[in-house]
């Protein structure tokens, strides 16, 4: 089993970022059908039935998600996150830069399922040019009469404006990048209440993925049992992996969620490279343990996934070859989050910075061995007891690499340098 | 130095597409970026006062987010990925040619002003094309040394 294109079916296709060519593959198509074809309520209910799964990375099923609005509560807002920035993931940005239209149909079905009249998009700052194509595709829907008041003779009215954000890995947290929209600094709020009772402005919320909503159009031309035809009981449809490191072939690939991932890496990514062996890999982004060459024969299913103690996450899959250092790896990350850490909660505030600080000191194989028991207390300290998931996912990948290579993290301790890194370069050369 | 009115102009644009005009902070930041190249405390007292918030708000909010800059950077921008993806297939190598090429460290300006550089582990999602940087908020992939050069002379020579 191959790639199977759903989303990505017309990518490459010349000037597919008009709205012209857009409409000449059967774009629009999804969203005239949505006002023709459900009222609101039972394109909910359609978008339950297809099973869908958030594409962000907590996999909450999207139409139990747009139906805990509160009933006669207006305005409500939709909020489209692109501010991807988990470590690993590229395939948002892929989606806008190859087919920005599909994301505007997604934003305005969901738009209309939900009955809001203002969404937004909110993009990350380092998509500058990504905004730039939202913007114009946004302007081009608008003069076509896919935005604004009555919106394809439906009666339907909606507006999208497009955010850029400026550099905040914890915008991506769903009431983070509402504080961020509302012109705050982007801080988690306290859950509950949830975005869907008070959300933006203080109004019922949804914030989707970009993934997300780019697989509504098909849903609505397709139907939800259809969609639920693809993939696993409950992994429906497909996702798009984000597959990078030591592989032949990095890129995005789009694939029915249930294959297996050794199928992944040997026939979409062309295997690892210059015929070196596979010691671990990273699935779901950044935020997700290590697994084994073991768990290549796991399905790209959530639970099998999670079951196997890692996730999906947002998709995000990082090949690492034998040459890897994982105490380097995870120094990399823990900076990311120690970086990232927006400083509202002790915990992970302090936790990343002790983290980072041991981390640098067992990467140089200054820290002795009984640090690798403070290393573990810290997490300990960290995992559970954060404001929001950065500072518990910050524990994840190194508490799992330590499990899984404990012997590497303890040879690093007095060694006086990277002993990984001196193995390597003298295997290569 | 008070902002020009093409940029004042943009700012009361985004004030009035937002429910609430607070929420073009971001916005308002960035065209006062794009204008002065850096956030002044001036120009955010006159952000404040077309948005109808506190001066102390907006410098709250101004470093909170790490792409905007509080002291003049130079004349272009270079963003070097070392998160994982990038860190596997050589970032340090790009890193070390950078430092070397601009003879400056991480966070500085080279010394004719040209170009301020720095390392991030905020992952810049390019990682299909690891290692990757950003010039002046355009992604360049699948970095070498030689590429590198390329890219930072014709930078230069476009002089934008």
């Amino acid at each position: 089993m191959a790639e199977y294109k759903l989303l990505t079916k017309d990518f490459g296709t010349e000037r597919l970022q008009t709205l012209s060519v857009y409409e000449s593959t059967g774009g629009y198509q999804g969203l005239r059908e949505a006002f023709k074809k459900f009222t609101p309520e039972s394109l909910v209910n359609e978008v339950k039935t297809s099973g869908i799964r958030g594409r962000g990375g907590a996999g909450f099923p999207t139409g139990t998600k747009w139906s805990f609005l509160p009933k006669d509560v207006f305005p409500r807002y939709l909020c489209c996150n692109a501010d991807e920035s988990e470590p690993g993931c590229f395939k948002d940005r892929y989606l806008i830069d190859e087919s920005p239209h599909q994301l505007i149909e997604g934003v305005l079905i969901a738009s209309y399922a939900i009955q809001c009249n203002t969404a937004f998009i909110y993009i990350r700052g380092e998509y500058h040019d990504q905004r730039l194509l939202l913007e114009r595709a946004v302007e081009e829907a608008r003069s076509a009469g896919y935005i604004g008041k009555n919106i394809a003779g439906s009666g339907f009215d909606c507006e999208i404006i497009v955010h850029g954000g400026a550099g905040a890995y914890i915008c991506g947290e769903e009431t983070a990048l509402i504080d961020s929209l509302e012109g705050l600094r982007g801080q988690p709020r306290l859950k509950p209440p949830f975005p869907a009772i008070k959300g933006l402005y203080g109004q019922p919320t949804v914030v989707n993925n970009v993934e997300t909503l780019c697989n509504l159009p098909h849903i609505v031309q397709r139907g939800g049992e259809w969609f639920k035809s693809l993939g696993t009981e409950r992994s429906t449809g497909t996702r798009v992996f984000c597959c990078s490191g030591h592989i032949n072939r990095p890129g995005n690939y789009e694939m029915q969620l249930g294959t297996q991932i050794r199928e992944l890496l040997e026939e979409e990514c062309g295997g690892m490279w210059r015929d070196r062996s596979l010691k671990a890999f990273q699935p779901g982004g950044g935020s997700m343990q290590v697994l084994l060459p073991e768990h290549l024969d796991l399905p790209l299913d959530m639970d099998a996934v999670a079951k196997a103690g890692s996730s999906l996450g947002a998709g995000a899959m990082v090949f690492m070859d034998e040459t890897t250092c994982l105490v380097d790896v995870s120094m990399r990350l823990v900076d990311f989050y120690q970086h990232e850490s927006c400083g509202k909660c002790v915990p992970c505030r302090e936790g990343t910075y002790f983290e980072s600080q041991l981390m640098h000191r067992l990467e140089r194989g200054e820290a002795s061995t009984s640090e690798l028991a403070t290393l573990a207390g810290i997490c300990a300290n960290m995992d559970g007891r954060c404001f929001c998931p950065l500072g518990d996912t910050a524990t994840w990948f190194v508490m799992s690499a330590y499990k899984h290579f404990g012997e590497e993290f303890e040879a690093h301790c007095g060694a006086g340098e990277c002993p990984v890194k001196a193995r390597s370069v003298a295997m290569v050369a | 130095m008070s902002l020009s009115k093409a940029t004042v102009a943009a700012i009361e644009k985004q004030r009035d597409r937002y429910p609430q005009p607070r929420s073009a902070i971001l916005p308002a930041l960035w065209a006062v970026q794009h204008e002065v190249g850096h956030l002044s405390p001036e120009a955010m007292g006159e952000v404040a006062s077309l948005l109808r918030v506190a001066p102390s708000e907006v410098e709250a909010v101004s470093t909170f987010y790490s792409m905007y800059f509080q002291k003049p950077h130079g004349r272009h921008e270079v963003l070097v990925c070392i998160n994982v993806s990038c860190g596997l297939r050589g970032a340090d190598d790009i890193v070390g040619h950078l430092e070397r090429t601009l003879g400056c460290a991480s966070g500085e300006t080279s010394a004719d002003g040209e170009f301020t550089w720095a390392s991030t582990v905020e992952c810049l999602g390019a990682c299909g094309g690891a290692p990757a940087m950003q010039v002046d908020h355009h992604f360049h992939e699948d970095l070498t040394p030689e590429r590198v050069d390329d890219v930072l002379a014709r930078v230069r020579n476009a002089g934008t």
